[in-house]
């Protein structure tokens, strides 16, 4: 690679340049792509293809190998987080005490796909393996906050609490 | 060496051995599917597990190491039904079109399924939504792949490119660029060294045997047909034919039957490629030697692989190209100029087919710029695979055939143009031909084979020192002409990582798309032999020493072209004709205007 190649350093949004100098402290540092991508991450919110093209010219990775990795971690998001983030658990216990069933109704109400964010921005939804709240199956967090033994009926009125505060604080 | 029992039978390994490649020593073939050569081994598609005593699971034979007095049993009940599960599982998801795939009879998947002794279906799984990703060289199928990865070792460790890697997790697991591009949109080179390698019909050759038996069927329309030189040296495998022999005569004669109105040789553009390449050379070294600002090394444009590369990886070096366009495409422009006009055919009733030992000129005809007067150079480039399977549908008895020569004015070539399809052989065709015309004398080497730049390593250099030149070349005189030649494109990027940093010790570098040259290229025919680049190549040299002629500025037919229509090598009917331009794209397209 000649020079620059994303776009010019000097013509580039300054998250941008911040996703490059931080790729640049694991340069030369052998398999240090996944703790890369993580330090990436946390500083611009999620990886799309652009700021994966930065990491893999500064590390000297071939793009598909990034993507690879990116891809196959589910923590790695190649799109942006929302506000919030809820994750329902699919675990053994949550699984048969009817988790999918919440999944659906999630689906159906945020109007977006296991994995995505919602239009508005304010929720991110993913499946967890096991929360470690068997007893409380099926269970649900939204950020750090646990709700135990949900009925899919209930989901409207927990979303609600959260669109209730944010207008509060705005 | 080590010792152990397979089967009951005590057989003696080297230490390093895998239990898969001690079984073989001992005459024990473990059947295996993702495992490549010696190139790729992972162990993931476990289709090679055997059972290992005192071990609790079945173990992969492929990368387990074989251990002193280990009794290993690679036939038993518990390893035959884990065998049958795991192909169970493999062609679960498999769309079962062996009878109209392109791989039928050559596929490996279907071949374990016999070697398995597979019987029926057991099992059938979600299916994954066809989705093909067709560029003009490459076509992928991804439904057809199995996940053996070796695709992606091909490109990323051999070739160094890394236009493809496996993507997601799980079932949505898939081999492809980032984030799903289609390949096209990608930096891949089309060197197709991955449709060598795919067991399946997952990657193969994009086709264009349909559109030539189109144009052989038009009665309207004047076919020529070119063949490159590597083709000559591989085409007999698949009929049977021992590998490293050359069947040019034969060939010939097939692609008369098929109905082609003219066969013509691309060596012959081999041989014209040497009188422009060399003339730029020289043009470029006197502008050197006279003190003026001038971009050395010069490096080889035949292969459009590399080509392609090039302009990804290091777009701010093309100057260092020489502007020849590739042989097949010169010789393209010739047939609907120069032969057009003194046969009296209009150029746009000519369709050009070019056999080649390549995927990457599938690509490289629909480059605007290769085209003159509003028409393609070629129109259609099959590979020496397609050109198999065309002979085979023909029903034409190929090794039986006599031997047939080419058509005039565009068939005579000097052994210069037959080693042009190894690596090595355009360094040493140019150095025959510039050593000639600057000294008046032969090359100094034995059988005018430059020998440290023959054979298959990966890096090889050499320094010709000029003396005792011709009056004309008097500024040349005592000036030491110090070469490259890389196959493959590991090697391309080494030497240009110097061209680029400005260290580059060389004057003229060559360089080939794939690791031994167009003989082992991307469209030639399977194998899993090893010493196939070597054989081939024998096939090669051995026609090179048959013929009379050597060098390329004997050739009578090229003194001819020049004379009666292109006027001097580099002059500006050449220009117009035989040299192009290139693009600079950057490894994510950058460079390239957003569309």
């Amino acid at each position: 690679m000649s020079e620059c190649s994303t776009s010019c350093p000097a013509a580039e949004d300054p998250t941008l340049q911040r996703v490059r100098r931080i790729a640049e402290s694991y340069r030369g540092k052998e398999g240090s792509l996944i703790q890369a991508l993580h330090a990436v991450q946390s500083a611009y919110g999620y990886l799309p293809l652009e700021v994966q093209k930065i990491v893999s010219e500064t590390l000297d990775i071939p793009l598909p190998t990034v993507s690879g990795v990116v891809t196959f971690y589910s923590f790695f998001s190649t799109e942006p987080h929302g506000k919030h983030n809820i994750r329902i658990c699919l675990g053994t216990a949550c699984y048969v005490r009817g988790g999918v069933r919440v999944v659906d109704r999630l689906e159906e109400i945020l109007g977006c796909k296991v994995g995505h964010t919602t239009a508005d921005g304010m929720f991110t939804f993913e499946i967890a393996r096991c929360i470690g709240a068997c007893g409380l199956a099926p269970a649900i967090s939204i950020d750090d906050k646990v709700y135990a033994n949900v009925n899919p009926d209930e989901i409207p009125q927990i979303l609600a609490s959260y669109y209730k505060a944010e207008e509060a604080n705005a | 060496m080590i010792e152990l029992t397979i089967n009951g039978r005590k057989i003696q390994a080297p230490d390093d051995s895998t239990i898969m490649q001690a079984a073989e020593l001992g005459g024990i073939k473990i059947p295996s599917l993702c495992k490549y050569k010696d190139i790729h081994a992972i162990g993931s598609c476990r289709v090679c597990v055997v059972e290992v005593e005192g071990a609790r699971n079945l173990q992969a034979s492929c990368v387990v190491k074989a251990r002193n007095g280990m009794v290993v049993h690679t036939n038993s009940p518990r390893v035959r039904e884990a065998r049958r599960v795991i192909y169970d599982l493999l062609i679960s998801d498999h769309p079962k079109e062996c009878m109209s795939c392109a791989r039928n009879r050559t596929c490996e998947l279907q071949e374990l399924g016999f070697t398995l002794d597979i019987l029926e279906t057991r099992l059938t799984g979600q299916q994954r939504e066809k989705n093909i990703d067709r560029t003009p060289a490459i076509t992928r199928d991804s439904t057809k792949c199995i996940l053996c990865r070796r695709c992606v070792t091909t490109c990323r460790d051999i070739q160094k490119v890394g236009a493809i890697s496996a993507q997601n997790r799980g079932f949505n697991s898939f081999i492809g660029s980032a984030l799903g591009l289609p390949l096209g949109s990608t930096n891949c080179s089309m060197c197709g060294q991955c449709t060598k390698v795919c067991p399946t019909g997952a990657l193969i050759a994009t086709s264009s045997m349909e559109t030539v038996w189109q144009a052989l069927e038009n009665p309207n329309v004047h076919v020529v047909v070119q063949t490159a030189p590597a083709v000559r040296a591989a085409l007999g495998e698949p009929f049977g034919i021992p590998m490293g022999t050359s069947v040019t005569g034969k060939m010939v004669s097939a692609l008369r039957l098929m109905g082609f109105d003219k066969v013509f040789d691309t060596d012959f553009a081999a041989d014209l490629t040497i009188m422009e390449e060399g003339t730029e050379l020289l043009e470029r070294l006197t502008a050197a030697v006279s003190g003026e600002k001038v971009t050395l090394p010069m490096i080889t444009s035949c292969s459009p692989g590399w080509i392609k590369h090039c302009e990804h990886a290091w777009p701010k070096e093309l100057d260092h190209l020489s502007t020849c366009k590739s042989p097949h495409t010169m010789q393209g422009a010739l047939i609907k100029s120069y032969y057009a006009e003194r046969e009296g055919i209009d150029p746009k009733d000519i369709f050009v087919v070019s056999v080649m030992p390549c995927t990457a000129k599938k690509y490289e005809i629909e480059r605007p710029e290769m085209q003159n007067g509003g028409y393609p150079n070629v129109d259609a480039v099959i590979t020496t695979r397609e050109l198999v399977r065309m002979i085979k549908v023909a029903g034409i008895d190929f090794a039986a055939l006599e031997d047939d020569d080419f058509d005039a004015p565009l068939g005579l070539s000097t052994g210069a143009g037959v080693i042009f399809g190894v690596t090595g052989g355009v360094m040493e065709a140019a150095l025959r031909t510039v050593y000639f015309l600057v000294t008046g004398r032969k090359l100094p080497f034995d059988g005018l084979h430059v020998t440290p730049i023959v054979g298959f390593d990966k890096i090889k250099t050499a320094s010709i020192k000029l003396e005792n030149v011709l009056p004309e070349y008097s500024a040349f005189e005592g000036v030491e002409v110090k070469i490259a030649v890389t196959s493959g494109l590991e090697g391309a990027d080494i030497l240009m990582k110097e061209v680029s940093e400005g260290t580059s010790p060389y004057h003229f570098i060559e360089i080939m798309g794939c690791p031994g040259g167009c003989i082992a290229g991307g469209g030639q025919p399977r194998t899993e032999r090893e010493d196939y680049r070597i054989l081939r190549a024998k096939a090669l040299y051995t026609e090179d020493e048959a013929k009379a002629l050597r060098m390329s500025h004997e050739n009578p037919d090229i003194q001819k072209v020049y004379a009666e229509y292109l006027g001097r090598p580099c002059g500006e009917m050449s220009h117009h004709l035989l040299h192009t331009t290139y693009t600079p794209r950057g490894n994510f397209n950058e460079y390239l205007p957003a569309d």
